[in-house]
């Protein structure tokens, strides 16, 4: 399925990474997931939280400069071969990953991958016929 | 001391400002004649050539500014024919465009001759070899030196700039006594021997000319330690000529100004007016000697003092003191001229938009370092990285292409440059001069 994700800019340098923790946990955001790409002078963050506009809105106000993404999130089967039967679905269907990262959802034997595309709806239409999500 | 030309460097002053007056008011003569911009001047403000008889008038004149020379650009100034312009030289400009001069034949001798005044001054000559290591080409430093080197029959090596490894090559074999360059060049090239173990005792050097940027006293003090030579200043900018329009002696008491050539003032740069001798202010020139491009009080917005006193190397023509700063926010970066208008107009092509950015220079070993910070924006942001990679690059080589040297970008987070009264700090000069 299609999620939002939050991806945020930051500085290489001590005490971003909790500055935007701050800023969200004073709105009572929850963060789902997240993973940071980083440079030599700066990082990407990239966040799944359960109220992303809120979150864009928040992030905003605290000067970050933020934007907003649909990202697809798949549930893929905690077991051996799990996550290269999902990738060879893309593979299959001529989808590009640009990034992705994952985390262990909250049912159980299930784990939870967050996949940017280049065309994230295209790419859900696809994908519909198959039963990773 | 020996001094190349007695008769105009250790003139009388009264002598001199008889020679002053009537030069000016030719020089007044003929750009009233054969430049419609100084005519046009002259008319609003209704002075006619003949109303300039002396020295005495010449605060009546209006300025002219380095504006003026892009508003008319590449040779709308240029009081001769193109036939008689026989070497045209061009600056970097502030919004693409250069700063381009003209010399005719008597042009170059002229500057032939306060390029010899100024290496006799540094006591350079006949028996020596002097390695020039400015920039030759459209810049004035390099051509400017080696015509004047030529005339006092040194022997000449146009190195040109940059290729450190060959500089110390040649400074070995050729048995070099004097060096050219701009001062933190020199710098590197001190370290450059001692790092590369070359014994300064099998060095010949004796003096060394160095200008083109600010530097310091204790920069010379360095210089003079490291390198085991006198380091002397001298100063020049290309509208007036180029190198040689002022320089120091031995005595090194303030840069000698060739003012049977170029008239010096210090004006109060914001209300204009003209400051008496001594005064800390804007130094402006009028040169009354050119034919190709001749200019009436040029405003240089370099900040010096003059001072009339006879020098104790017995020179008489006025002196000005080593320039301390200017008055408008130009830049010399390894001895390139860098506006901050420059790069935001590099911002707003490449990135579409204008970001905020912050120039930060330092002196990082010798050598300035300029850093360009650029503030993220919605427009510029991505979520992937790769894309952010491709706009940092961009903007780096876009930079680069319009100021010739090398800098650094970073992408800093929004709201994160300083502002000062809501207005954007443009610059931090870390360096020290």
């Amino acid at each position: 399925m299609l999620v939002k994700q939050i991806s945020v800019f930051i500085e290489n340098k001590a005490g971003r990474l909790a500055d935007v923790a701050t800023c969200l946990a004073n709105e009572g955001i929850d963060t789902r997931a997240l993973s940071l790409a980083d440079t030599t002078n700066f990082g990407v963050l990239r966040l799944i939280v359960d109220q992303p506009e809120k979150a864009l809105e928040v992030l905003k106000a605290c000067n970050f400069a933020v934007s907003i993404t649909d990202v697809i999130s798949v549930l893929v089967p905690d077991v051996p071969g799990g996550l290269a039967e999902v990738l060879k679905i893309f593979n299959e269907r001529n989808l590009d990953i640009e990034y992705m990262y994952a985390f262990i959802g909250k049912e159980s034997g299930k784990a939870i991958v967050i996949l940017r595309v280049d065309k994230p709806e295209e790419a859900i239409e696809k994908l519909k016929d198959t039963n990773i999500f | 001391m020996q001094i190349w030309n007695p008769m105009f460097e250790c003139m009388d002053r009264e002598e001199l400002r008889k020679v002053q007056s009537e030069r000016l008011s030719s020089a007044v003569d003929r750009v009233y004649h054969n430049v419609p911009f100084y005519r046009q001047k002259m008319q609003e403000k209704g002075i006619l050539p003949g109303d300039i008889k002396s020295v005495d008038d010449l605060k009546h004149l209006p300025f002219t500014k380095k504006q003026d020379l892009r508003d008319n650009y590449p040779f709308g100034l240029f009081a001769t024919p193109m036939s008689e312009i026989v070497r045209i030289h061009a600056s970097s400009g502030t919004t693409g465009k250069q700063t381009v001069v003209g010399y005719t034949r008597r042009d170059l001798d002229t500057w032939s001759e306060v390029m010899a005044r100024t290496l006799t001054a540094a006591e350079i000559g006949r028996n020596s070899f002097l390695q020039i290591a400015y920039g030759y080409g459209l810049f004035t430093g390099g051509l400017g030196i080696h015509y004047g080197a030529e005339k006092v029959c040194a022997s000449v090596i146009p190195i040109s700039g940059g290729n450190t490894k060959s500089q110390l090559q040649v400074m070995q074999d050729f048995g070099t006594t004097n060096i050219a360059c701009t001062p933190s060049y020199a710098l590197y090239l001190a370290e450059e021997i001692e790092e590369r173990g070359i014994d300064r005792s099998q060095l010949k050097l004796k003096t060394g000319i160095f200008g083109a940027e600010p530097w310091t006293e204790s920069m010379r003090n360095e210089l003079e330690e490291r390198l085991g030579i006198k380091a002397v200043d001298i100063y020049g900018l290309s509208e007036i000529i180029g190198p040689g329009v002022a320089f120091e002696c031995m005595s090194r008491k303030g840069l000698h100004i060739s003012e049977d050539h170029f008239i010096p003032e210090i004006i109060d740069p914001v209300t204009g007016e003209v400051l008496e001798e001594g005064m800390e202010g804007e130094l402006v020139f009028t040169t009354i000697t050119k034919e190709g491009l001749p200019l009436i009080r040029y405003r240089t917005h370099d900040i010096s003092r003059l001072s009339l006193g006879k020098c104790d190397c017995g020179r008489t023509i006025a002196r000005m003191s080593k320039v301390t700063g200017r008055t408008d926010d130009m830049l010399i970066i390894r001895g390139v001229n860098v506006f901050p208008s420059q790069i935001e107009s590099v911002l707003l092509e490449t990135a579409n938009i204008a970001p905020h950015y912050q120039l930060i220079v330092d002196r990082v070993g010798k050598l300035d370092e300029l850093e360009v910070l650029v503030e993220m924006s919605p427009d510029l942001f991505s979520d992937e990285v790769k894309k952010l990679e491709i706009v940092e690059a961009g903007i780096k080589k876009e930079i680069q292409a319009t100021l010739g040297i090398s800098v650094k970008v970073r992408l800093v987070e929004p709201k994160t440059i300083a502002r000062s009264e809501g207005k954007a700090v443009r610059v931090i000069d870390k360096r020290k001069f």
